[in-house]
């Protein structure tokens, strides 16, 4: 039977995408403004975040006022409550790649630190996982999601790495240590990025399977 | 209590007294349709309703809750003036449709009710066939034509999303027909006279949820074309299905307001108290 | 005895007491149409359908004229009592607080305890006497009479449990009140307004006194209103006080044909009810 609030589902659906493909083109910027060294991008970035706050807000408002009106159950209550605990994860995302920027602002300040460090990698990996996060959101693809989540123990082990190398440059010599420092974030703020992304997956579970799958084991996110 | 007023740029009043009969933010675009100013009415000596002062607006549903015996019902049915049939029943004050007191001396009150349709909370389908039910209106109205009959009748069974189900036995008796159905076939009759607006006395209050959903979904299509007041004791429908929501309590209006909002955040404790169910 | 089982006891003989009841109410019944069925059943053949009566002591004939008579007469007075009968019910139903409606029921009550004899004698007053003659008019007036309480009681009644929701309903459409009351609140009670007619029908369909002033008797085919005409009633009592035995016989026939129709009437307004009632509540 035709519903007049599954045009409210559908707006609000649109709403959501469109906020991820704003997180998604401001993580991509970032990176960029990383790997090119390029301090005006990275401070386009920083002066944008607006939009996407104030997406969160009109979502947040048009997900308050489908409850009040639509009482919605099941499989719409599930989709409401998804979005609600989405929505925050993703302006947290843009708020890491924000940081990104500042920090690479502060790195163009000084000669590039050796080439081969894991960290671009590290970015990647997070960008894809955010991509596809989204993307299993979509399709209600909730095996996607679970993919997604296996990924964030790759994300774990390079940022451990990364860490690592930037150590052995730290010991190295004292003159790299706020430079190797600041990377160290960097890597960090994407590790974040990734969490969010596994964050989002667990809700997309829940909304597809009605399964809460957070807090479980990490590198057992199985059906319970 | 705040709101997040990104869409909207409006302000939200200072809290009037309680029972004060007040609209608490300027109306949305639309016209005015019925303006009600300090309307009173008594049944005898005893006082139904205190001093009633609303707009609703055109093309939109009105909702109007509240506890049983608040008053909503009697005040709509002040609308259309059926509560002149009841002895010893008084009205004071105004209700104005389009600018035309319904309470003046002169006014034709046949002329108003063909103007101001009604669907009732049990639905009353004469013991007559489904084509004559819906004809009636039309017939007592003068119309003889059958070619004029018959498509009024269609187009306002289709309006009613009653067509597809009752087209091939429009000359069986409408008793026959399931209660969701029935209640339908009511609404149908009251849009056959081309009313402007249609009030609703919690019209799916005696049906399934099966049924009632197909109401709600009705209601929601037919305000594009009509001025739609419902009175319901079922706040989520309310919710639901309306754009506007007034609070009765007692006979006086408590608050009136966008339905996201008295649902969402209202201004009166009293309104919310009702709303969050922490009194019936 | 315990008490439950004391219980049970008494409710079998109270039960027992009941179906007694019911069986000696029920013997008078048994008893007269036992007896009229064998008395008359026999009698009643094509002849008495059809044929006139023979002139005084001649074995033969008929009550054709009488059984036409009897139809007329309840034509007459449906056709007078019925639409005063129902506007006055109408009244009645619509006003029904009115010091005017309490008045008139209560006159209609009192109309209903009227002995029929007593309403001949008026009809014979009013109908008989300025013109110095008997007529079929006369007759149906005073049947009419008999059954005007009995429509107006019925026809209130039934326009009282219409619902007030199809009242409603159509004052909400745009109809006057008068409107409504024709184009739906009558309609609507049709069916049993139409059963208490066959009732009231069924009353005075056995009436003898008020025609004994009134339609008279007429042992002659008449079609005429203003003539005297036979009745099925008197006819009966003409031929039963007659010192005649086929007269007598013939007498039974017609008690056996009254009683029948009279039967009839009944079970056709019962089945009537129910079929209407499925119609207005399937």
């Amino acid at each position: 039977m035709h519903r007049h609030f599954d045009r409210d589902i559908d707006e609000l659906k649109d709403l959501l995408l469109r906020m991820g493909a704003m997180v998604e083109d401001t993580i991509a910027r970032s990176i960029r403004a990383m790997t090119e060294r390029d301090s005006e991008l990275a401070e386009s970035v920083i002066a944008n975040d607006d939009a996407v706050d104030r997406m969160e807000l009109l979502i947040d408002q048009k997900t308050i006022e489908l409850i009040a009106k639509m009482q919605p159950t099941a499989v719409d209550l599930r989709f409401v409550a998804s979005i609600m605990k989405i929505t925050p994860e993703l302006e947290r995302i843009a708020d890491l790649a924000q940081d990104v920027c500042e920090r690479v602002v502060e790195l163009n300040g000084e000669p590039a630190l050796k080439p081969a460090v894991e960290v671009p990698r590290l970015a990647v990996e997070a960008q894809g996982m955010v991509r596809r996060a989204l993307d299993a959101f979509v399709r209600g693809d909730a095996d996607l999601a679970r993919a997604v989540i296996a990924q964030d123990d790759v994300v774990d082990a390079l940022t451990e790495q990364s860490f690592r190398e930037l150590l052995t440059y730290m010991l190295e010599d004292p003159r790299n240590i706020s430079r190797a420092i600041r990377l160290t974030f960097v890597g960090k703020y994407f590790e974040r990025m990734a969490d969010g992304a596994t964050n989002i997956c667990e809700s997309v579970v829940y909304l597809v399977e009605g399964k809460t799958i957070k807090h479980a084991v990490p590198s057992v996110a199985k059906p319970a | 209590m705040t709101t997040f007023e990104i869409s909207t740029g409006r302000s939200v009043a200072t809290t009037p007294a309680i029972g004060a009969a007040r609209e608490g933010e300027p109306l949305p675009q639309a016209a005015s349709k019925i303006s009600v100013r300090d309307f009173s009415f008594f049944y005898g000596s005893a006082q139904a309703l205190h001093a009633i002062s609303l707009e609703i607006p055109d093309r939109q549903v009105t909702a109007l809750i509240g506890p049983s015996g608040c008053g909503k019902s009697t005040f709509l049915r002040s609308i259309n003036r059926m509560n002149d049939i009841i002895p010893e029943a008084r009205a004071e004050g105004s209700i104005t449709i389009d600018g035309t007191d319904v309470y003046d001396r002169g006014t034709d009150v046949v002329g108003l009710r063909r103007r101001v349709g009604m669907v009732f909370q049990k639905s009353n389908p004469f013991p007559k066939s489904i084509f004559e039910n819906v004809a009636y209106g039309l017939k007592i109205g003068g119309i003889r034509n059958k070619r004029q009959l018959s498509e009024t009748v269609e187009k306002s069974l289709r309006r009613a999303a009653l067509w597809d189900e009752v087209q091939d036995r429009l000359h069986d008796s409408a008793l026959a027909l399931s209660g969701g159905q029935q209640q339908r076939l009511c609404i149908a009759r009251a849009l056959a006279v081309d009313p402007e607006i249609v009030l609703m006395d919690e019209p799916a209050s005696a049906l399934d949820p099966i049924a009632t959903a197909k109401i709600e979904e009705l209601i929601y299509e037919l305000k594009d074309n009509y001025t739609i007041v419902i009175v319901t004791h079922n706040m989520q429908q309310a919710a639901r299905v309306s754009d506007r929501t007034a609070f009765f309590m007692l006979g006086k209006l408590v608050e009136v307001g966008e339905t996201k909002t008295i649902f969402m955040n209202p201004r009166e404790k009293m309104t919310e108290d009702y709303v969050t169910g922490r009194f019936g | 005895m315990s008490n439950s089982v004391r219980r049970r006891v008494v409710s079998r003989i109270a039960e027992a007491l009941c179906a007694l009841a019911v069986v000696i109410a029920l013997v008078p019944l048994v008893l007269i149409l036992g007896y009229v069925i064998k008395q008359g059943a026999g009698s009643l053949n094509w002849a008495f359908f059809t044929q006139m009566p023979k002139p005084v002591g001649e074995i033969g004939g008929g009550m054709a004229n009488a059984i036409f008579g009897t139809v007329v007469l309840i034509a007459i007075a449906s056709f007078l009592a019925v639409p005063i009968g129902c506007i006055c019910g109408i009244h009645l139903a619509e006003y029904p607080h009115t010091r005017f409606s309490s008045v008139v029921r209560f006159a209609a009550d009192v109309l209903n305890g009227v002995p029929s004899i007593v309403i001949g004698i008026v009809a014979y007053s009013l109908v008989v006497l300025p013109v110095k003659r008997f007529s079929a008019i006369a007759g149906g007036v005073a049947l009419g009479m008999l059954m005007i309480p009995i429509v107006v009681r019925t026809t209130e009644e039934l326009i009282r449990l219409v619902p007030s929701g199809l009242r409603e309903g159509a004052l909400a459409l745009g109809a006057t009140r008068t409107r409504s009351v024709i184009t739906v609140i009558l309609p609507a009670a049709l069916p049993g307004i139409l059963t208490g007619v066959l009732v009231a029908i069924a009353r005075v369909a056995g009436e003898t006194a008020p025609l004994l002033f009134t339609s008279f008797n007429n042992r002659f085919w008449s079609t005429s209103l203003v003539q005297p005409i036979g009745s099925l009633t008197v006819q009966i009592f003409t031929y039963a006080i007659s010192p005649y035995d086929d007269w007598h016989r013939q007498a039974w026939a017609g008690a056996f044909l009254l009683v029948m129709m009279i039967l009839t009437l009944s079970i056709v307004a019962r089945l009537a009810v129910r079929r209407l009632e499925r119609m207005n509540r399937p």
